[in-house]
């Protein structure tokens, strides 16, 4: 008989006992415990952690996740309605392999040397984004378009000295949620409705840092007054500080084109699966304004050239900004964050160019006014403002007996994933790229029979 | 590098490790092996995408409106005034598909991934091995195409992973809650900071604890994001055995005391034996402390933030838990806290009703929203997946190899000339070193960084560490548990060429690399605003004097 081999950890090379006793020994250490000597006694664990049992095999845990995976629904396009900052688009599938790369995937933060395809990607990354916005700079992706706007936000504020940031219409609770939190104690907020009258009634009092709007609204709307608030903004002495939804931008006018000084939003629809979340990144992007340069706490990525003409270089520009050089004196801080989405969103805008961002964009304006029009169709239900121009987002009122969450509940009995209540006898809905005219007829047909 | 022999009548050409035959042999039949991989990165020459493809080439063609959709609505942005619509195109570049893809399959070739090299030199990046098979989980449509908003009886089983991921990361850290949104380390720190300081206001003293304490060697993050916050910055030293200074510490608290943010292991590998003792001097000002977990992967199962008397902490999943870095994130963050600031954690949770696995939204002392949703939920799912493939005894396995590992390779690094391992001398590290090239800087006059541009030659690289150097011509090297005793050697053997060369050809390496896709970069316009260009556009401006 065959001595049994250990099952050494396939993730664990050098715990193969033969290895791990003569590492020791080449060391001149008898036990690992001994480069533990530092830790006293009083703080070691003095048991096993209590964790599950380990899966044994690969072919174990594969079988394991399966079971968890059954217990999700990956719902067909045309049966969710779901967006309101995390939506369904198509994803290319060359996005899908660049990204899937495992040079890609698995390499962190070396230098211009070995990792040049990684600085390239996240240039051009910043430099199809600038086209897109046109601006001239755009930052290496912060973690999301919430975190976008709370960045974008403290920028202003000390791009300005000033301390009040006017907020115009409603935002997504959550984003709100999360700048509120970044800009405690730092700056206050004040809320104003969507109107020329009331932002110019709040610039009135001065020491206004920013006045943050968003091209498309929390519900969806295209607020024809926006150009109005940035103008106001600048009479004031104040930044403009513009949301916007990247895919929206083959058709609807870039924030800094009628004036926007930051502009911020979220990557996800350019080429990001939604992952329960997990797709979202930021971007903010300005013109090449030292000021305001100086005010990223991000990495910019800038093209240099090197020793031997007629190679491209990159770099960070203006390093010197960042907690990387000089921990709290830098502006906010820099880490980690989501720079493969960035090479997704630019592997994205790259397949699509100039021509597919249009034709999107007139897609999704096409399907969202259509369901808007049909569904409003349904008796009991109300689109409010028919004339508005909406974006893939959108909310329905209902007038009937029915609230909104026990809509939704029978929407999704009838499997459709849509009507998330957005107050008491609201619903939101969204549609997409990917819907046809037979999944809104559909939808309006389930909501003819629930609603009456 | 006596166990090497060149190969008879080859001369080294410069800039290429020499090869050798078998020793003792001249059979011509038998291939020379290189003492050293002559490794040569892709060099594409590959050019912006901008300088590719031509009007009318498309990469991809979205679906357009059915006609009876175009009948019914026409063209909504008409209705727009003018000043909302795009008047001119985008100038995105124009490519077909084949080409688009061809692009950055070169880019990704031009990148060494921790995949491809043996990745021990980004010190405090824990550049553990990212298994294959969790990637395989997260492109599934069951979790890459559920929408965060889908009802919750349709997503039971990434909400029960959330939850099961939150029971064992309490387990590992002996805290009473952990949330899992922060989407990476440095938005984990910040969620703490943001933790405290609602602890603060919520006892009424939020003005007077005004001061936050961290260290010399723990990440600039710890400070940075305290600083955002509003707090003041104390920063303590290392003392003379690198240990972060207690009369200092003992000097900087008081009733101003908010916070003691603090590394340990510290970046430099040293553990801080008196940790707990900084803890206690904390309390007893009436701070918190809070405890940075980045470099836990040498004390899995070995020692706890609990244990330590930590009120918060926080581990990197793509450092500790195998997530992969990403090119720098998405990543993700878990912020361990104890009962008393459990309430303050962000919204919502993940709970279990007894039923079913339910969102808690209704969280009123919650700090709010750090990420949207659950956070990097994909991470989140391949972290869970490597503990559940580990279990206890392999988490314990591993932490203990990441720090034979690392003992190991000082062992055999510290034999280089020139090169020295700061502090507390003679005593182990646990999982990473933070040495300094100081003599041979003297020595030669080349740098730090000279060396590892360098490394880049022979397939892999090294970092420094963070600003300002506290250790001179610093180099931070972290093992970790995935690498084999040939990785380490190999490396090891790299470091000692890298450095003999430094010595008796110098001119190599100040003029390193040299078969890296490009060549030394010309740095001066990044830090001048009248040509630094942070896109395409910027640069035809004010380099090619074009206007766009």
């Amino acid at each position: 008989m065959t001595a049994r081999v250990p099952r050494t950890h396939p993730y664990i090379p050098n715990s193969a006992p033969d290895v791990k006793t003569a590492m020791l020994a080449a060391i001149g250490a008898r036990t690992v415990e001994e480069f533990y000597a530092d830790i006293p006694a009083a703080l070691r664990l003095d048991r096993p952690l209590r964790l599950p049992e380990p899966l044994g095999s690969e072919a174990r845990l594969v079988a394991h996740m399966e079971e968890l995976l059954s217990r999700n629904a990956a719902v067909p396009p045309g049966r969710s309605f779901l967006g309101a900052g995390c939506y369904r688009h198509h994803v290319p599938a060359v996005v899908d392999e660049v990204v899937n790369r495992s040079e890609f995937l698995t390499a962190y933060a070396g230098e211009p040397y070995e990792d040049h395809g990684r600085f390239q990607a996240l240039w051009e990354y910043q430099s199809l984004m600038a086209e897109l916005l046109a601006v001239e700079v755009v930052n290496v992706p912060t973690y999301d378009g919430f975190q976008a706007a709370a960045t974008a936000l403290r920028m202003a504020g000390r791009a300005t000295g000033r301390r009040r940031l006017v907020l115009v219409g409603e935002l997504d609770p959550d984003k709100l949620s999360r700048i509120r939190d970044y800009v405690h104690g730092i700056h206050d907020l004040v809320h104003v409705p969507a109107e020329p009258e009331a932002v110019h009634a709040a610039l009135a009092t001065g020491d206004t840092a920013a006045v943050f709007a968003e091209l498309t609204d929390h519900r969806g709307r295209v607020d024809p007054e926006l150009p109005q608030y940035v103008e106001l903004a600048h009479r004031a002495g104040a930044l403009a500080v513009v949301g916007a939804n990247p895919l929206s931008l083959g058709v609807l006018a870039p924030p800094a084109s009628f004036g926007a000084d930051l502009t911020c939003g979220d990557l996800q629809p350019l080429g990001i699966h939604p992952s329960f979340g997990g797709g979202n990144a930021g971007f903010i992007a300005s013109q090449d304004d030292e000021r305001l340069v100086a005010e990223y706490p991000s990495r910019l990525f800038g093209l240099v050239p090197t020793d031997v003409p007629g190679e491209y270089g990159f770099g960070d520009v203006a390093y010197e900004r960042t907690s990387f050089a000089l921990r709290e004196e830098g502006k906010e801080w820099v880490g980690t964050a989501a720079a493969l989405h960035g090479i997704a969103a630019g592997v994205y805008l790259a397949l699509m160019g100039p021509h597919g961002m249009r034709e999107i964009g007139e897609t999704i304006l096409a399907h969202t006014a259509y369901a808007r029009r049909r569904l409003a169709e349904v008796p009991g239900v109300e689109a409010g403002d028919p004339e508005a121009v909406h974006f893939a987002d959108f909310t329905l009122r209902y007038t009937g007996e029915r609230t909104a969450a026990e809509i939704a509940a029978a929407l999704l009995d009838r499997g459709f994933h849509a009507g998330a209540p957005a107050g008491e006898r609201e619903g939101r809905y969204c549609v997409t790229e990917l819907h046809t005219q037979a999944d809104i007829d559909r939808l309006a047909a389930a909501l003819e029979e629930i609603v009456k | 590098m006596t166990d090497h022999h060149p190969i008879a009548g080859r001369q080294p050409i410069a800039g290429e490790p020499e090869t050798t035959d078998r020793p003792g042999t001249t059979d011509p039949r038998i291939a020379p092996k290189p003492a050293l991989r002559r490794f040569h990165q892709a060099r594409w020459d590959e050019k912006l995408i901008f300088e590719l493809g031509a009007p009318g080439e498309r990469g991809i063609l979205p679906p357009t409106p059915e006609p009876a959709v175009t009948a019914a609505v026409g063209s909504p942005a008409d209705r727009l005034p003018a000043a909302l619509r795009r008047g001119t195109p985008p100038a995105l570049p124009e490519l077909g598909q084949q080409q688009v893809l061809r692009h950055y399959l070169r880019l990704s070739q031009e990148n060494l991934g921790a995949d491809l090299n043996i990745d021990v030199g980004q010190g405090t990046c824990t550049m553990k091995y990212s298994p294959k098979v969790n990637d395989s989980f997260v492109r599934d449509p069951r979790i890459a195409a559920l929408h965060p908003a889908q009802d919750a009886t349709t997503v039971q089983g990434v909400l029960e992973l959330v939850h099961r991921l939150e029971q064992l990361l309490k387990e590992v850290s002996g805290m009473d809650r952990v949330s899992l949104q922060p989407g990476a380390g440095s938005a984990a720190i910040w969620t703490n900071v943001s933790v405290i300081r609602a602890h603060f206001a919520a006892r009424g003293e939020p003005e007077q604890r005004d001061e936050v304490i961290t260290t010399a060697f723990s990440h600039p993050s710890n400070a940075a994001c305290a600083k955002t916050a509003g707090f003041k910055v104390i920063t303590l030293h290392p003392d003379a055995d690198g240990y972060p200074d207690i009369e200092a510490l003992r000097a900087a608290v008081g009733p101003r005391t908010a916070a003691l943010l603090i590394t340990n292991p510290e970046d430099t590998g040293i553990y801080n034996p008196r940790i707990a003792e900084f803890v206690r001097i904390v309390h007893a000002a009436g701070g918190l402390c809070a405890y940075d977990q980045a470099n836990a992967n040498g004390v899995l199962g070995i020692t706890r933030a609990r244990e330590a008397g930590f009120d918060l902490c926080h581990f990197n999943l793509h450092k500790t838990f195998s997530t992969p870095h990403a090119c720098g994130g998405p990543a993700a963050g878990a912020c361990g806290v104890t009962a008393e600031l459990a309430p303050y954690l962000p919204r919502p949770t993940v709970e279990f009703d007894g039923e079913r696995y339910v969102l808690d939204h209704d969280r009123p002392e919650s700090i709010g929203k750090i990420r949207p949703y659950l956070g990097v939920v994909p991470n989140l799912v391949r972290a869970y997946a490597w503990i559940m493939s580990l279990g206890a005894e392999g988490l314990r396995e591993a932490a203990e190899i990441a720090v034979l590992n690392n003992n190991y390779l000082m062992h055999r690094v510290q034999r280089i000339r020139g090169v020295s391992v700061p502090y507390a001398e003679g005593r182990p590290r646990v999982e990473q070193v933070r040495y300094s090239w100081r003599q041979l800087a003297e020595d030669t006059g080349l740098h730090s960084e000279d060396l590892g541009y360098r490394a880049a030659d022979f397939g892999t690289h090294y970092w420094t560490s963070h600003h300002p150097y506290v250790v001179p011509e610093p180099m931070t090297l972290e093992p970790t548990e995935s690498y084999s005793r040939a990785d380490l050697d190999e490396y090891a053997a790299i470091l000692a060429e890298v450095a003999r060369e430094a010595y008796e050809e110098p001119e190599t390496v100040r003029t390193a690399p040299h078969n890296s896709t490009v060549h030394r970069i010309r740095p001066e316009p990044l830090d001048d605003p009248k040509v630094w260009s942070v896109s395409w556009r910027s640069y035809r401006r004010k380099v090619l004097g074009e206007q766009p």
